[in-house]
């Protein structure tokens, strides 16, 4: 009998827990569920666990407890309080080897991809990078069940499933908003637990001297609700004027193809798809983009896709709802116009 | 002496990736390679600190010996020296195989010219996991800094430097003991035109050439296929949803269409609290 445990790292910078963590807690659940009937079967037992680091962040792992997390591990020491690389990962990597984690999922953020290389390779463990499908599966020759992790390679154009056959724990790094946000049960009950790992001096030497906050760019495409988003259909940047209008209607952000910011149309801050943001709003709208693969990747987990485009063979027509075969500078403002009456209608 | 060792990889041009409709294929020929764009970056900032601060740029690749014309292109971008790690027992590793061979090689030149600075890429375009920097700085034990935008300033006599990274919230000012690792985003530096003589020098370099038993031992059980803890389980392209309705402008009109698409929206329960939550 063994305890079979699927971790989930809960980043958080200045009290404020990521959303991504919430998501891979519900990702964590599913697997979890996946080899429920194996480890029953066994007696092995399976739990959903995370890890938390930081300085007086107790609230965020009673957070967690409410996500979906049965019990914490928390390490809170004042060197932890801003993120840096060496004591987080060696922190994280200490408490793994104690608790030997079958599973550990981390949030592919500018946070997360720092950190999740350099703990793989202290736990010298495979490590699949930007995840968009997971799942716990059989595998010919293994004992137990598989993570097997499904990612886009070469530049979004086909999807590899990697598999870590000896090496524990299993990880993977998974973008925020491509799986869904999990309930959230605010009668949750778990287990906070209190961990300590030395730290040498040299593992804090690096320090952070200063934070730039910069507010000039902020768009949040990644959470925002409706997403109206431009390609190189628009001809011109200026197109992306119309599309502002149609997202304020609508309470949205505008976004934008790879070609659009490669061009220098629009800032990166913008971009939709692998190689931008993944966004997962109510309602998407794509005007004037064919839909490359590397596009729909980060696109197609939206909950109502509306697209227009001249092109009757577009391939974005295969992952909307809806589509629209026209022109968008008729089409957009004819939008416009009818949402306008349709609020008229509501007031 | 400032001593740098830049770490690049030679990488297919990903923008011109296609997949064959009819077989579900890469379609590799006429591809072009490329230097990873981010790793000529972080070259041109390593260059720059050189021409500042005295002393000399190393480079190391691996991959097959067509690589050679890779190693060329860092020597005509300024690098004065240069190996390429080519062995068909390398091939096939991951991250966790390729964090140990360039680590090892690395340590190797230290042990006999101090390095100062580690420059790596953010992440390569054809595989977009940023793992390889963080495995190498853990392998070595030093300091690593991710999406460096700036080198503020590196001091060799107080062996420390200060990077602005860029983070998705703010931008970060970090200050760490040499030897460090960075890995660059673009604005690090611009990859300037190659001078004259540089070109010249690249024409005809030979870049040193390390096997996976000269001039260093690698331990076999750690490279390439066997020393990769992941495999890579099926390839595919992934699976069609199921499209939904079209409707074209031309043939039932613009505003007909714009309903049509509002419509479906609305039954779907997407529409009414977006405008209701709005004025």
């Amino acid at each position: 009998m063994s305890a079979r445990r699927f971790w989930v790292f809960i980043e958080q910078e200045k009290g404020q827990a990521h959303p991504v963590s919430w998501e891979l807690l519900g990702v964590a659940r599913r697997l979890a569920s996946e080899v429920k009937e194996e480890a029953d079967a066994a007696g092995d037992t399976v739990h959903v666990e995370s890890i938390l680091l930081g300085h007086q962040v107790e609230a965020i792992a009673h957070e967690a407890i409410k996500y979906g997390a049965e019990r914490v591990y928390l390490i809170d020491e004042p060197e932890l309080a801003d993120y840096r690389n060496c004591p987080y990962y060696k922190t994280i990597a200490g408490v793994a080897r104690k608790y030997q984690p079958e599973v550990m999922l981390i949030g592919a953020t500018t946070l997360g991809r720092d950190l999740a290389g350099a703990v793989a390779t202290a736990l010298r463990t495979g490590l699949t990078a930007d995840c968009t499908g997971l799942e716990m599966g059989e595998v010919k020759g293994a004992k137990q069940k598989l993570l097997l992790a499904t990612r886009p390679a070469f530049g979004g154009n086909i999807m590899a499933t990697i598999l870590c056959r000896q090496s524990r724990p299993q990880m993977s790094s998974v973008r925020p908003r491509v799986f869904p946000m999990p309930p959230y049960n605010p009668d949750a009950v778990g287990e906070i637990i209190r961990e300590e790992v030395p730290l040498d001096e040299k593992d804090t030497e690096a320090c952070i001297l200063e934070f730039i906050h910069e507010q000039a760019e902020n768009v949040d495409i990644e959470y925002a609700d409706v997403i109206v988003a431009g390609g190189r259909g628009l001809g011109t940047p200026e197109g992306f004027k119309l599309l502002e209008e149609l997202a304020h209607e609508l309470g949205g952000v505008v976004g934008a193809s790879r070609p659009c910011v490669d061009a220098g149309w629009i800032s990166y801050a913008h971009q939709v798809g692998q190689t931008g943001k993944t966004v997962r709003p109510k309602l998407y709208i794509a005007a004037g983009i064919s839909g490359a693969l590397q596009h729909k990747v980060g696109m197609q987990n939206s909950d109502f896709i509306i697209a227009i485009n001249s092109d009757p063979n577009a391939p974005i027509f295969d992952v909307a709802d809806v589509g629209i075969v026209g022109d968008l500078f008729e089409v957009i403002p004819a939008m416009i116009k009818e949402i306008k009456a349709r609020k008229e209608a509501l007031a | 002496m400032f001593h740098a060792l830049v770490a690049i990889k030679q990488v297919p041009d990903t923008t011109n990736i296609r997949i064959d409709p009819d077989t579900g294929n890469l379609v590799r020929e006429g591809v072009p390679a490329i230097m990873n764009p981010y790793d000529a970056h972080a070259l041109a900032a390593a260059v720059e600190w050189k021409r500042k601060l005295g002393g000399k740029v190393s480079v190391i690749s691996m991959g097959p010996s067509s690589f050679v014309i890779t190693i060329r292109e860092a020597v005509e971008l300024g690098a004065d020296w240069g190996a390429l790690i080519t062995d068909r027992k390398f091939a096939g590793a991951d991250t966790l195989a390729t964090s140990y061979t360039l680590a090892t090689v690395i340590r190797a030149i230290h042990e006999k010219d101090p390095i100062d600075v580690i420059f790596f890429g953010k992440q390569a375009i054809d595989g977009d996991t940023a793992q390889v920097g963080p495995g190498v700085a853990v392998r070595l034990d030093v300091p690593i800094i991710t999406y460096a935008v700036k080198i503020r300033d590196i001091d060799l006599r107080k062996r420390q430097i200060i990077v602005e990274r860029k983070t998705e919230k703010w931008t970060e000012v970090v200050e760490a003991p040499l030897p460090a690792l960075i890995t660059c985003e673009k604005d690090i530096a611009e990859v300037p035109f190659a001078p004259l003589p540089d070109l010249i020098r690249s024409l005809r370099y030979e870049p040193e050439m390390w096997t996976a038993d000269s001039p260093v031992a690698f331990d076999p059980e750690y490279i390439g296929v066997r020393g990769s803890p992941t495999i890579v389980f099926k390839m595919g392209t992934p699976p069609l949803p199921e499209a939904g309705e079209k409707v074209n402008s031309r043939e039932v009109g613009v505003q007909a269409a714009v309903k049509t698409a509002l419509d479906k929206a609305d039954a779907a329960g997407i529409l009414k609290p977006l405008l209701g939550g709005v004025k």
